[in-house]
């Protein structure tokens, strides 16, 4: 056990020399927790608004002060023709055009009817389609509100309205940052156990110390575990930096046990500790094995619910996120963090993982020769 | 001659699919010998000592190291040599001290070995002051003196030197190889690959390889006869000469 005890001194006095280890140690958590949810954040503001009012009316000039006081929309464009509004969706400055129709109040008093028009710019679809959404719902409020005026004490409703009430469980507010913090979590955790660990092997391969290991009397599994126990260390701090930075800054509670998420990290590590190694058995050099980490985290992310529900995937798609572990370790974060899941809940992830683990471990070990 | 035999190889051949890198080369090494290795590039030394270190398997062929057969013993083999190639193979970003330390751990040196080891090292490489400065910050010649006594930390029977003096200035060349005789008369063999001419004039004996076999085996001053010739580069340019694969 002594030659251990050597490799890891040497390991973690390498890891604490190197400048470039310590900031992606430190420095990425913490950056990346911070920008990423607040980037991602599927609520849709700051709606560009142009409006093409033909009526001038107090009731239009009413509604569009609602539109504006919502604090989706900001009004950019207030014009009296339509050609002059689209002009700014044409230029991209707006997002949304809204006509107002002459006669809108004329009509809405008189003939008890009238129409709008909207149209939106389509280039950058989600805003587009989510401000469209919201300008309506605004204006069935605004109708609500004229209505409630108008028809004072009606015997029948002229029009039977189905209200909807909806509650989010385990997220009340519809928080996106909750949603999207423990996944953050999950995806850096991927990367300092599986690349990190690639990269360092890699490194030594390339400046040949690897050669000049393989001549002594290292056994594979002392040199391996030397590799693979200083990455699973750090895994955990940048865990517990992640778990930090979420209870303070964003002042998100787990619900769950803490402790949970550690021993199901404990187990994740050691399946994306022998993914890093299984990468470092077949790059020669650093740029590949930078090259393979790229790919492969590009498919974890986008494959692994971090931006889009897997649910709403093609059902092939779905099969293949399977295969993606990184998409059980967001979903245990979520679960046990925002739902308070248990050992017993996660049980089936534990399992999927401990094989993934026993898998990718015996392959790359299978993989790394000392002899050729 | 009758001395112990460290090295003994019988035949020894390296197939890479049609490419006969090593093919059938035998010779024996004698304990404490300065064994010079030479060949031009691409003559196959690089594979024959890869598979006398434990690094490759040969594909036919007997060998035995330090009384170890290459085939099956390759772990005591990798515990009685000691090996230093082409590429400088400390690592930079430990000091001096610190790399004694790694290499005579993982060699299972006691602490107090490693300790006694540590300040014969330095005070014998005059390194006092460097002790515990970066291996990197070194100048190449004081990293490949270092290199060399760190590849005989644990008193090998055997070391391998792959290309040892590459760039390295005349001077400094010249303390290294003080360090080889130094290390070959506490009874340590040196198997020795080099391209410096003056320095397989050092050597006890030498082997010229070309083309994967061993041309040429005897002590300097006998091959200069043989191959009447007034220098060690004359005698590697005739044999050299005759190689048909290229680098």
């Amino acid at each position: 056990m002594s030659v251990l005890k050597y490799l890891l001194q040497k390991e973690f006095r390498q890891i604490f020399r190197d400048p470039a280890i310590l900031r992606i140690i430190f420095m990425m958590p913490a950056l990346q927790l911070i920008i990423i949810p607040m980037a991602a954040d599927f609520e849709v503001r700051n709606v560009n608004l142009a409006v093409a009012d033909h009526d001038h009316s107090a009731y239009a000039q009413q509604m569009v002060q609602k539109i504006k006081s919502s604090g989706y929309f900001k009004l950019i464009h207030y014009s009296s023709t339509y050609q002059d509004a689209l002009k700014n969706i044409e230029s991209d400055k707006a997002d949304v055009v809204l006509e107002i129709p002459s006669n809108f109040e004329k009509n809405i008093i008189r003939e008890d009817h009238t129409s709008l028009f909207i149209a939106v710019n389509a280039v950058n679809g989600m805003k587009a389609n989510l401000g469209a959404a919201y300008l309506q719902s605004i204006i069935q409020d605004y109708n609500n509100q004229i209505r409630l005026k108008w028809i004072q004490f009606p015997k029948i409703p002229p029009q039977t309205n189905i209200e909807v009430t909806v509650s989010n469980w385990f997220n009340p507010m519809l928080n996106y940052k909750y949603f999207m913090v423990p996944a953050v979590l999950a995806t850096l955790l991927t990367m300092v156990g599986s690349f990190l660990t690639a990269l360092n092997i890699v490194r030594e391969k390339e400046i040949g110390t690897i050669e000049q290991i393989n001549v002594t009397p290292i056994k594979k599994y002392h040199f391996i575990l030397g590799k693979l126990i200083p990455f699973w260390i750090l895994g955990l701090v940048v865990l517990t930096i992640g778990l930090i930075i979420m209870r303070f800054f964003y002042q998100i509670h787990p619900i769950g046990n803490i402790l949970v998420v550690y021993f199901f990290a404990a187990i994740y590590l050691l399946c994306v500790l022998g993914l890093g190694l299984l990468i470092s058995t077949y790059a020669d050099t650093q740029q590949q094995a930078m090259l393979i980490s790229f790919f492969l985290l590009m498919i974890f992310i986008l494959l692994g619910g971090l931006f889009t529900p897997i649910d709403s995937m093609p059902s092939w798609v779905q099969k293949l996120t399977w295969f993606n572990p990184v998409s059980y370790f967001i979903d245990v974060v979520r679960m046990v963090v925002l739902k308070g899941s248990g050992l017993s809940d996660i049980k089936n992830h534990i399992f999927i993982i401990v094989g993934f683990a026993i898998f990718l471990n015996s392959w790359a070990v299978w993989n790394y020769k000392k002899t050729n | 001659m009758n001395k112990e035999k460290v090295i003994v190889a019988e035949g020894l051949t390296k197939r890479f699919g049609d490419f006969v890198a090593v093919d059938h080369i035998s010779f024996e090494v004698s304990k404490s010998e300065i064994f010079g290795f030479l060949g031009a590039n691409g003559a196959g030394k690089t594979t024959a000592m890869r598979m006398l270190c434990g690094l490759s398997i040969p594909t036919s062929g007997k060998a035995l190291v330090a009384g170890y057969d290459v085939f099956k013993d390759t772990d005591n083999i990798k515990n009685s040599i000691g090996y230093m190639s082409q590429k400088f193979s400390l690592y930079e970003d430990l000091t001096i001290r610190e790399n004694i330390r790694f290499y005579g751990g993982i060699y299972g040196l006691t602490k107090k070995q490693i300790q006694d080891k540590t300040s014969y090292l330095v005070d014998h490489l005059h390194l006092q002051n460097h002790q515990n400065s970066l291996v990197k910050s070194l100048p190449l010649g004081w990293k490949q003196k270092l290199a060399f006594s760190v590849a005989i930390v644990h008193d090998p029977a055997i070391v391998f030197l792959d290309e040892p003096t590459g760039g390295v200035d005349p001077v400094t060349r010249r303390e290294f190889w003080e360090l080889i005789y130094d290390a070959s008369e506490r009874g340590i063999t040196i198997f020795v690959t080099t391209h410096y001419m003056d320095e397989a004039e050092y050597c006890n004996r030498v082997s010229i390889m070309v083309d994967g076999r061993i041309e040429a085996l005897d002590t300097p001053k006998a091959l200069k006869i043989n191959y009447d010739s007034a220098s060690m580069d004359e005698v590697f340019l005739k044999l050299a000469r005759k190689a048909v694969r290229g680098e």
